[in-house]
């Protein structure tokens, strides 16, 4: 005689149940619940990953037990969700009591993003097209729909809170979403990408990762926009500095300048002989290196060129140097003497501009070189 | 004009968007109290508004202040309709009419809409200037304190303890007034909450009045619950303790005026303090000083006059002469100290006490539980002044309560309780309670003059004096098989006991106790009217005993033998009834070892049937045996042996020997019969019996690290850490199969507990070792095919390792703790304790210092049944008694009752709140407020009650598929009543509610409406605690405010 319910009797156990809730005067949360709600499985999904996790075993559940769990946790979070768009309400709300350390993680948790999304969406607009296309984005990217769809309501409604802000953006983000500080500086990048609408997307960018734009958006932010000239000015920090980029075609002289060039390319010469492998090829590519990040910079006036800017950077200087199989360090050695030796150039007027610009694309080529 | 009410409307936040075009809202507030109204300026276009009003002011008579709610509505102004509500706030001022309560209600408060739920915050803030009013002839009762702990609270010392207070309230149900099919459903939930509020009021203060009559100054226990009767209307109704409290106002100070003696005209010195404090006491910390608490025997007021000689009447052997019973008696003390008490007892109508937990020396001897059922029809309340009838049926069962309570050989009746479940016109009307013999110097005047006398009479000791049996032997109320007391070897007790009240805590127990329920369900044919009500009352005998059945049968499997907190529900419905009785079971060591179950199959058989049955005996051993383990349940033999001296002394012995001789051959026969431990046998004879056995076993065992109980405390975890959650769990299963059977009907029910107690313990399995406590089931049938289940608990978490090591160090420590506090805060006497520990513990017949108070005594009768009446339908049915004669042979109990239930049990630990905390407090800025169905917050010590909180709440949907279902629904308003509850609570300055139980949660649906609509009603006590450590660092009152409340490690679970 069995004594255990057999498991088809469980099931029309379940089917009959009309209600089933748990209330805690503390909100419980569990954290793994918490992570497949947010991955977007259903509960179905999820009570289906939680078995095979074994933990049925360890406490000696039964299936109906982790789906009522489940479902509860689900519904809990449902109800949150609405405080979670506007975090700072989650401490002052009233209907969950939840510890504060716990607050933060919820917060930390639901803003977070699958790498992996966050690399298709970067650099396009947050528009009701963009989301209408996430199916494919999940199809391509393996991440449910259900998640991209919070992850890009996540991103659209950060950029539009703090598109009008003004001050430090990632500050903003910060107090207004209360996330840490490494996930404000990523929202800060998904924010500037999205609003300058760089394009990411082309084939020859497919191996760079998010968290090398992120870190390129980093520089961008702090040494070309115009908070970045002075933290004290209030004004967004989301567009580049218009200014600067007007200029930036001043810095031609580099290469119109036949004297500045040659010297500018014996300078560099001298400096790194026999410090670098790839001083042949140097050597004999000076003159279209230089060309190329000074055109880079000249073009940035016009908004279509500034969203080409990665591509550019990547086609003009990255691809040549890989071909010539340079190492990181040799292209590290080589623009840190490109930007230092321009100091020395008498004729040379625009040093603070080529120093902002120079500062900026050196630490982003180096992020993006990946040899 | 006694009082001034000011209101200030500060700010609003988080409110809903009014205007869609704007997406902002132009809010402004109503504030009215009674018929008078204010209204704030418009603050435009702002979901965050800043009305930062002036004070309003209500001139109002302290009448008005205590019924009326204080009603604030949040609404929305438009120019060319009519302005929008968004919601509204009651405040109950009530905590501001007392001195000793809270003095100022600031706060946010969730803006609640019976539509749409909770919509943003209001702050508001609550001042009342009380003029002192001398009229004699008030109508009001400010100033009684009022308290849902059904123990002497915290701070508290108990003066007097007066007893019994009632009263009920009746009205129409807005809901099934013609208006209401004209009203929008919000304005109907609206009238109904407000009419219930109003209502408490009214009830509370006329409960204020009685307590004022009788002397005293608080309500303790105090349980209200409503009647929804339908068509018929609505009753409110209140039970509770009279009790004059003293506020301690040093808790932790030693030096105490020693000895307080009420006067015997309550009316002219309702309670005084004693000229001559006892000099006896000699310091702070030993438990030998001598203090006397003081019980009065003022009469209890109520409506109808005593008729004690009615009740005489029902019990045949009354009147007989004192020395005649001494003659049939064991010894002559039991006599006195029941005609003592009786005589003190006498002149109250009802001597019952809603309090579960009594100071140390209270309670004498437990007779065991007494409860009465009777079944009633509706019919309409035609004059709501006059709530005639009502009054009369509980006038009916509590007269019933009584007279079993002095079959069973008891004056008293502890841990009382009432409830109704009604069904259509049917309601089934249940009391219950433990019947006890209270200690007489508690109910005597002159206590000090007898205090010496007293410590030359039989001490029982503290740890199983409560056991011992308070009837006549020879005359013994029901079957059982009696003992000598396995603790102290000089008196009888049962084999087992079952009560109402919490375990006492100086109680001697072996191993821990666990939860144990009975379930069962019962198919009814629909009826109507009498048919119906008839039909019930056939059905109710023979569910209570099955659910006797059960529980004894789940106790023996546990190897245990006493069952605390029982509390039998038996709910009722149109094509069924669902019983369901919860109790904490317990090894008390004075009892003697239950013996096993056996199973006899039916006359010979095959021999695959005999196997069949051996193989079920076989698994019934493994099981006791696994959970003797389980629960540490280690046989008292082994004890003694531990102990040393199992034998009694010599003048001990002989005092036995000579009980034995002079006892009649009952005695020596019923001795026989217990040398026989596995007397209890299980017969099974056809397939009912089968099932029950399987159902016996089925009850899954408790996830390792996890321990339940339905009581306050649970015996054998003493080191309480601050894991604190309370929670609320409430399902409902749809029976789909239209032909089903008691069998069937009962599995399903077994196994939709079973698995709610599964999830519960999943779902905290975070806390980890930790216990449920104060478990609380609540069943209902809604609807033909529906059962509801609503269970509230708190799990708690403790330390493991130390629970093991330092039980035995900690039981004795607790002892002295009980006897130090009581002490301190109740003023209980100590004779008792201290002559037990000091060893001298025998002098049995020098009970003749008691004082003689004449009066009549009662000698418990056996022939129960001449009390009970058989009459109409509507009457309890008691046939069963019959039944229960029957079976006696293979059934004992320690209870008895015609038809028996309890709706609450509210149990409290006493003298437990000094518990180690082993978590460090680390700071908090979220003001969390700790809510618990116990007295008690572990680690932590309540240093102001802030008046009580009683809440009612209706919500209702049309739009139940988008609010996520039923589920959706119900969890968002539990939800919101847990926040309403905590803002209140944090309003009035405090940071915790203890005593906390949701006493109603009504759900109905309409899926095919896509409707639902849910009542519930919660209450509790606002209180402030502080951390003990705190309390170390801090020698003076910390701040009010909340903060300082919860560890990290506290209130955090998953």
């Amino acid at each position: 005689m069995a004594y255990s319910a057999p498991d088809s009797a469980d099931k029309a156990l379940r089917m009959a149940m009309e209600l089933d809730v748990f209330v805690g005067n503390t909100t419980i949360m569990d954290e793994e619940v918490y992570q497949l709600w947010l991955d977007g499985y259903t509960v179905t999904d999820a009570v289906s990953m939680r078995v095979r996790s074994g933990i049925l075993e360890q406490w000696g559940a039964c299936q109906a037990v982790l789906e009522s769990d489940t479902t509860d946790h689900y519904r809990t979070f449902q109800m949150a969700e609405r405080l979670l768009h506007c975090p700072s309400k989650l401490a002052n709300q009233l209907l969950f009591q939840i510890p504060p350390q716990r607050q933060a993680m919820l917060i930390e948790r639901y803003y977070a993003f699958d790498p992996a999304f966050v690399r298709e969406l970067l650099g396009k607009k947050l528009s009701k097209g963009t989301k209408k296309d996430l199916d494919d984005v999940s199809t391509k990217t393996g991440v449910t729909l259900k998640s991209c769809r919070r992850q890009f309501d996540n991103f659209k409604r950060v950029f539009k809170v703090v598109e009008e802000m003004k001050g430090p953006l990632v500050e903003n983000i910060k107090q207004h979403f209360l996330l840490s500080d490494r996930l404000a500086r990523d929202y800060g990048a998904i924010v500037f990408f999205a609003n300058i609408r760089f394009e990411t997307g082309k084939k020859k960018l497919q191996y760079l990762n998010f968290e090398d734009f992120a870190f390129c958006a980093g520089q961008l932010i702090q040494n070309w926009t115009v908070g970045a000239v002075d933290s004290m000015v209030e004004d967004m920090d989301v567009d580049l500095d218009k200014e600067f980029l007007q200029d930036l075609k001043e810095l031609k002289i580099l290469i119109t300048d036949k004297d500045m060039l040659d010297q500018h390319k014996s300078l560099v010469c001298t400096a790194l002989r026999g410090k670098i492998q790839v001083f042949a090829e140097m050597e004999a590519n000076f003159k279209n290196l230089s060309r190329a990040l000074v055109n880079i910079a000249a073009k940035l006036m016009h908004t279509k060129d500034v969203r080409d800017f990665f591509i550019d950077l990547v086609e003009k200087f990255i691809e040549p140097c890989r071909s010539d199989r340079w190492v990181l360090c040799d292209v590290k050695a080589f623009l840190t003497q490109y930007m230092n030796s321009a100091r020395a150039l008498d004729a040379f007027k625009q040093q603070a501009i080529w120093e902002r610009y120079m500062t900026v694309i050196r630490s982003c080529i180096l992020k993006m070189y990946h040899e | 004009m006694p009082g001034k009410l000011k209101v200030r409307i500060v700010a609003g936040r988080h409110l809903p968007v009014m205007d869609r075009a704007s997406d902002l809202t132009d809010a402004f507030v109503e504030v009215k109290f009674g018929n008078t109204t204010f209204k704030t300026d418009v603050y435009p276009k702002s979901l965050n508004p800043q009305w930062n009003s002036e004070w309003f002011k209500f001139e109002v008579d302290d009448e008005d202040l205590q019924d009326e709610p204080l009603q604030i509505t949040v609404l929305d102004h438009d120019t060319y309709s009519a302005n929008d509500a968004i919601g509204k706030v009651y405040i109950d001022i009530d905590p501001l009419l007392s001195s000793e309560a809270a003095t100022v209600i600031s706060g946010w408060f969730p803006i609640y809409d019976t539509i749409h739920g909770i919509r943003g915050e209001i702050n508001v803030l609550v001042k009342v200037d009380l003029f002192n009013d001398l009229n004699r002839f008030r109508q009001s009762s400010c100033g009684v304190k009022f308290f849902c702990t059904t123990s002497i609270p915290r701070c508290y010392r108990a003066v007097i303890v007066h007893g019994f207070v009632e009263e009920l309230v009746v009205n129409e149900d807005p809901e099934y007034q013609w208006i209401d099919r004209i009203r929008t459903p919000r304005a109907s939930n609206e009238a109904r909450q407000r009419l219930i509020s109003l209502m408490s009021g009214e009830l509370q203060r006329k409960i204020g009045l009685k307590v004022l009559e009788m002397g005293g100054n608080a309500v303790v226990g105090y349980l209200q619950c409503f009647d929804l009767e339908g068509e018929s209307g609505l009753v409110v109704r209140a039970i509770g303790t009279a009790c004059t409290l003293d506020k301690l106002s040093n808790p932790s100070a030693a030096l105490l005026p020693a000895c307080n003696s009420p006067s015997k005209d309550m009316k002219e010195a309702p309670f005084s303090e004693d000229p001559n404090p006892n000099t006896h006491s000699s310091g702070p910390s030993t438990p030998l000083k001598n203090q006397t608490y003081s019980f009065s025997p003022s009469k209890s007021y109520s409506r109808q006059s005593s008729s004690s000689d009615t009740d005489l009447s029902l019990t045949p052997k009354t009147g007989m002469g004192s020395g005649g019973s001494v003659g049939k008696e064991g010894g002559p003390l039991k006599t006195l100290l029941r005609q003592q008490t009786q005589s003190a007892l006498e002149h109250r109508e009802f001597p019952f006490f809603t309090l579960t937990c009594f100071p140390m020396g209270f309670l004498v001897h437990v007779g065991g539980v007494v409860s009465a059922r009777s079944v009633k029809l509706l019919d309409r309340i035609h004059n709501p002044d006059e709530p005639e009838t009502r009054d009369a049926w509980w006038e009916e069962i509590r007269q019933e309560i009584k007279s079993h309570a002095k079959a069973l050989g008891c004056h008293a009746v502890v841990g009382y309780s009432e409830t109704t479940s009604i069904c259509e016109e049917v309601c089934i009307l249940s009391a219950s309670g433990t019947a006890a013999v209270l200690n007489p110097k508690f109910l005597q005047d002159g206590c000090l003059d007898s205090c010496s006398e007293h410590r030359l009479e039989e001490p029982s000791p503290p740890s199983c004096g409560f056991c011992h049996i308070p009837y006549d032997e020879l005359n013994m109320p029901f079957p059982a098989h009696l003992t000598y007391c396995f603790n102290c070897r000089r008196q009888k007790v049962p084999d087992v006991l079952f009560t109402t009240m919490d375990l006492p805590l100086e109680a001697a127990v072996t191993g821990k106790g666990c939860l144990i329920q009975a379930r069962l369900c019962r198919l009814k044919k629909k009826a109507q009217g009498e048919a119906n009500a008839t039909a019930i009352s056939n059905l109710l005998p023979f569910m209570e005993y099955e659910l006797h059945t059960q529980l004894m049968n789940k106790l023996k499997l546990r190897g245990m033998n006493a069952l605390f907190g029982l509390r039998i529900q038996i709910s009722v419905g149109e094509n069924m009834l669902v019983g369901l009785a919860s109790a904490t079971g317990v090894y008390l060591t004075a009892l003697p070892t239950p013996g096993g179950i056996q199973i006899a199959g039916k006359t010979p058989s095959d021999i695959s049937y005999e196997q069949h049955i051996s193989n079920m005996q076989k698994k019934i051993n493994e099981t006791i045996a696994k959970n003797k383990e389980l629960y540490e349940i280690i046989p008292p033999e082994s004890i003694d042996e531990m102990i040393g001296s199992p034998i009694p002394e010599p003048r001990q012995r002989s005092r036995l020997f000579r009980s034995h001789s002079e006892s009649s051959d009952e005695v020596s026969e019923l001795d026989l019969s217990h040398g026989k431990k596995d007397a209890f046998v299980l017969e099974i004879d056809d397939a009912d019996a089968v099932e029950d056995i399987h159902s016996l076993l089925t009850d899954a065992p408790l996830p390792t690290g996890f321990y339940s109980c339905n009581t306050e405390i649970m015996p054998g975890i003493y080191n309480w850490t601050s894991g604190v959650q309370m929670f609320t769990s409430v399902r409902v299963f749809r029976l789909n199969n239209t032909n089903l059977t008691n069998q069937g009907l009962n599995k399903i029910f077994n196994d939709l507990c079973e698995n709610l107690l599964k999830s519960l313990y999943f779902k905290l399995r975070s806390m980890i070792p930790c216990c449920l406590c104060h478990v609380n089931f609540a069943v209902a049938v809604p609807e033909d095919e529906l059962i509801q289940v609503a269970v509230t608990a708190v799990a708690m978490t403790f330390d493991k390792d130390q629970a093991q090591e330092n039980l035995k160090l900690y039981v004795d420590k607790t002892l002295m703790k009980v006897i130090t506090e009581n002490e301190e805060q109740l003023q209980f006497p100590l004779e008792l304790c201290s002559d037990s520990q000091s060893g001298n513990p025998f002098s049995p017949i020098k009970g003749t210092g008691l004082q003689e108070n004449a009066g009549m005594h009662i000698v418990p009768s056996a022939q129960r049944a001449t009390s009970v009446d058989y009459s109409s339908f509507a009457d309890r049915c008691s046939t069963w008694i019959e039944l229960i004669k029957l079976k006696a042979q293979t059934i004992r109990r320690g209870s008895i009752k015609t038809t028996s239930s309890l709706e609450k049990a509210s149990p409290v630990s006493e003298g437990h709140s000094r518990l180690r905390s082993t978590t460090s407090n680390t700071g908090c800025t979220v003001a969390v407020v700790k809510m618990t169905p116990l007295s008690f917050i572990p680690g932590a010590k309540i240093i102001k009650y802030l008046g009580i909180i009683n809440m009612f709440f209706i919500r209702e949907t049309t739009s139940l598929r988008e609010e996520g279902g039923v589920s959706g629904f119900l969890h968002a308003f539990i939800a919101e009543v847990f926040a309403m509850v905590r803002a209140h609570v944090a309003a009035l300055g405090g940071n915790a509610v203890v005593s906390y139980i949701m006493k109603e949660c009504v759900f109905m649906e309409n899926p095919n409406k896509n409707q639902a609509q849910c009542l519930i009603n919660v209450s509790g006590d606002a209180v402030i605690f502080v951390r003990e450590c705190d309390l170390e660092a801090l020698p003076v009152q910390p701040q009010t405010s909340a903060a300082q409340t919860s560890s990290s490690g506290g209130e955090v679970p998953a």
